[in-house]
């Protein structure tokens, strides 16, 4: 008997009655909706920004420098130079348990030539696992230093991003041959860019990477500038330092508390200080969100329970006329779904479109790039809806409960 | 046999005993209607006359089930009406009763043509049929030119007359009207009388209040008010 179309006409005709109430609500759900979205949107953006910067000096690696003692030691005097060669890298491999991985690394600045071109650059001699340590990843069709590399002192050559590009401009870098301090060399991979905001030599974009083997054989050098290691546990990795430190301290005979002689930089300390922060942040953002959700719900809120009050004359004009309760409640839903379907939908557009416009700014190493979650910006306008529903529920309710006359003299 | 049978045998549509309306306005109470008792047979047409303040539009609204008395019982067609459910009001409100206020009531926002829409959207008439409905009423009343106006761009007389539209969009069996023809003048309160003088040769029970001694004759009963109590009640 009774026919739907009925129902959704009298609903477009009074969304269009009430323009203003229509616009209103939509606007305070649009805005709620835009300000946690972007909110959520550009903390995330810079939480993945942050992440990427750091994870740019490697996969929670400790790096430690031989330098010069500190402390006397069993008779022996302060001052003392500590120099490593690649058997004490051995014998920390074979004796620290809990080691996951360590590679020593060798650097000098040498002279390569290139066609016509002649350049100063700096080279490390690595083993093969420093790629993965230090999230060296090769672009496609390139590859990192091998095992086999190390083992057969080959002269290859992995190349920092920006140097690859100096080198050899557009052209692929991989197979082409240079000459390094003398000798022949061939490209085997190229370092797909990466964020680094830290460094503990040059950055690994102007960088070339042999085997350290071949870097040894290269240059004569016997000792190593620096080594990095990692725990097999991240949660472990100042057990593991000092267990390294014992090793070395033991062999070369100077005191484990002595700062200066293995000067050591624990990177995990900055993950777990960026893990805190980043806690700390999302906190922040969760009260500023929730802050503004309260302020637009409260707005929304408002204007819904004044608006339902002051359509409680039409209301009793409607049930005089047979509108039944039921009906008038209904409408009222319905009403506010569209408000908060339409509401979130131009809201999500609003953040896509800021988000989307975001990158020409050019900020996106310091914050990164923002990116829309549906979710969140549904999430909001429903919350919003629903804070409008409750908050003209009652009133509605109240006013369907009224005899039609009493409804229709209220002011 | 049922309530409603044998009222229906009796011949009685609108049934009232003892009815009360007080308004309780917080400082003072105003007994507005103070013991009325009033039985209408179906297809009288009664004229409900009367002094300003009176009470005869508390009554016409309690009549049309838009209000609760205080006290008393009202039946209609045998039915107690204080006893029907929210949705049961709504139906009676909606398909049996028309009522024109004294005030109109229409909604201002939308179109004289929804107006009249409204309560066959209510009724849930298709919309091929309320577009028929709407616009053979509005010829009714002479305003089929004004069909798009909003209530805000017709004169007190089209408004009334658009009233008097909405009332009978759902073809009801009863009619009340608050002072139907106040704001016309002779010409086309002439027509509306016309037209209620139709509706209740079809068999339709009219109840209507007014200051006009022309449409008080045209009822078959005069019923007067004075200081909420029916004083004077003839059939002529
Ligand atoms: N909602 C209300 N609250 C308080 N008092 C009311 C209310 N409605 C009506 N009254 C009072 O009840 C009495 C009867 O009012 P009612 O509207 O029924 O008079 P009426 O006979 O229709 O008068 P009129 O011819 O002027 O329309 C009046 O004294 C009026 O002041
Ligand atoms: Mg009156």
């Amino acid at each position: 008997m009774i026919h739907p179309g009925s129902f959704v006409k009298q609903l477009v005709r009074d969304l269009r009655a009430q323009k203003l109430r229509t616009f209103l609500t939509t606007l305070g759900i649009v805005w709620g909706t835009v300000a946690v979205s972007l909110l959520l949107s550009f903390g995330q953006a810079f939480h993945t920004q942050m992440i990427k910067n750091i994870a740019g000096l490697g996969n929670a690696i400790v790096i430690a420098w031989p330098s010069v003692t500190s402390l006397p030691f069993e008779g022996l005097s302060k001052g003392r130079r500590i120099r490593l060669r690649e058997d004490d890298i051995e014998l920390v491999r074979k004796r620290a348990t809990s080691l996951e991985a360590i590679s020593s690394e060798y650097t000098d600045t040498l002279q390569l030539k290139h066609g016509k071109r002649t350049m100063a650059v700096d080279v490390s001699g690595v083993s093969p696992i420093f790629g993965e340590m230090r999230n060296m990843i090769p672009v496609m069709g390139g590859r990192f230093l091998n095992p086999l590399d190390e083992a057969k002192q080959r002269r290859v050559a992995f190349l920092g991003d920006e140097l690859a590009e100096t080198l050899f401009g557009s052209s692929d870098p991989v197979g082409q041959t240079f000459r390094l301090h003398g000798s022949p060399f061939t490209v085997v991979g190229v370092l797909k860019p990466k964020e680094q905001d830290s460094s503990y030599s040059s950055r690994d974009k102007d960088k070339l990477i042999i085997p350290g083997s071949t870097f040894r054989a290269l240059t004569g050098e016997k000792y190593i500038n620096l080594f990095i290691f990692t725990a097999q546990d991240v949660q472990r990795t100042e057990e593991v330092t000092d267990e390294v430190l014992a090793i070395i301290a033991g062999k070369y005979r100077f005191d484990p508390t002595d700062r200066e002689a293995l000067m050591i930089w624990d990177t995990t300390e900055m993950f777990q200080f960026m893990d805190a922060f980043m806690m700390a942040f999302k906190m922040f953002l969760g009260i500023v969100g929730s802050l503004t959700l309260v302020v637009g719900g409260i707005g929304v809120s408002n204007i819904m329970s004044v608006v339902v009050e002051e359509r409680t004359p039409e209301v009793g004009v409607k049930m005089a006329l047979g509108a039944k309760p039921r009906g008038i409640l209904g409408q009222f839903l319905m009403e506010t779904l569209i408000f908060t379907a339409v509401g979130g939908f131009i809201g999500l557009l609003i953040t896509a479109g800021i988000c989307a416009l975001f990158p020409s700014l050019g900020l996106e190493e310091y914050v990164g790039i923002p990116t829309v979650d549906v979710q969140v910006a549904a999430l909001t306008a429903s919350l919003l809806g629903l804070i409008g529903l409750v908050a003209g529920f009652f009133p509605a309710r109240a006013a369907a409960n009224l005899d039609p006359v009493v409804a229709m003299k209220m002011t | 046999m049922s309530d409603t049978s044998k009222a229906l045998a009796n011949g009685n549509i609108i049934r009232m005993e003892g009815i009360r309306k007080v308004y309780d306005t917080g400082k003072i109470q105003v007994e507005a209607l103070r013991g009325i008792d009033l039985e209408v047979d179906t297809g009288e047409f009664v004229a409900v006359i009367g002094p300003s303040g009176s009470g005869k539009s508390t009554l016409m609204n309690l009549i049309g089930c838009l209000d609760t008395p205080t006290d008393g019982h009202y039946e209609l067609s045998g039915q107690s009406v204080a006893k029907m459910k929210k949705d049961e009001l709504a139906t009676v409100r909606n398909r049996r009763v028309g009522f024109v206020f004294q005030n109109f009531n229409l909604l201002p926002q939308i179109s004289s043509f929804e107006n009249v829409e409204m309560p066959l959207l209510f009724g849930g008439v298709s919309r091929r049929k309320r577009h028929q409905r709407v616009e053979e009423l509005m010829e009714r009343v002479g305003l089929g030119d004004r069909m798009d106006h909003k209530p805000t761009e017709l004169s007190g007389g089209q408004m009334q007359r658009v009233a008097v539209a909405r009332a009978l969009a759902m073809d009801p069996d009863i009619v009340l009207a608050d002072e139907p023809t106040g704001n016309l003048d002779s010409s086309s309160g002439g027509d509306i009388m016309e037209l209620f003088a139709e509706l209740w040769e079809q068999g339709r029970t009219m109840v209507v209040i007014t200051h006009d001694a022309a449409l008080a004759r045209r009822a078959n009963r005069q019923v007067e008010i004075h200081d909420g109590l029916i004083t004077t009640d003839t059939r002529s």
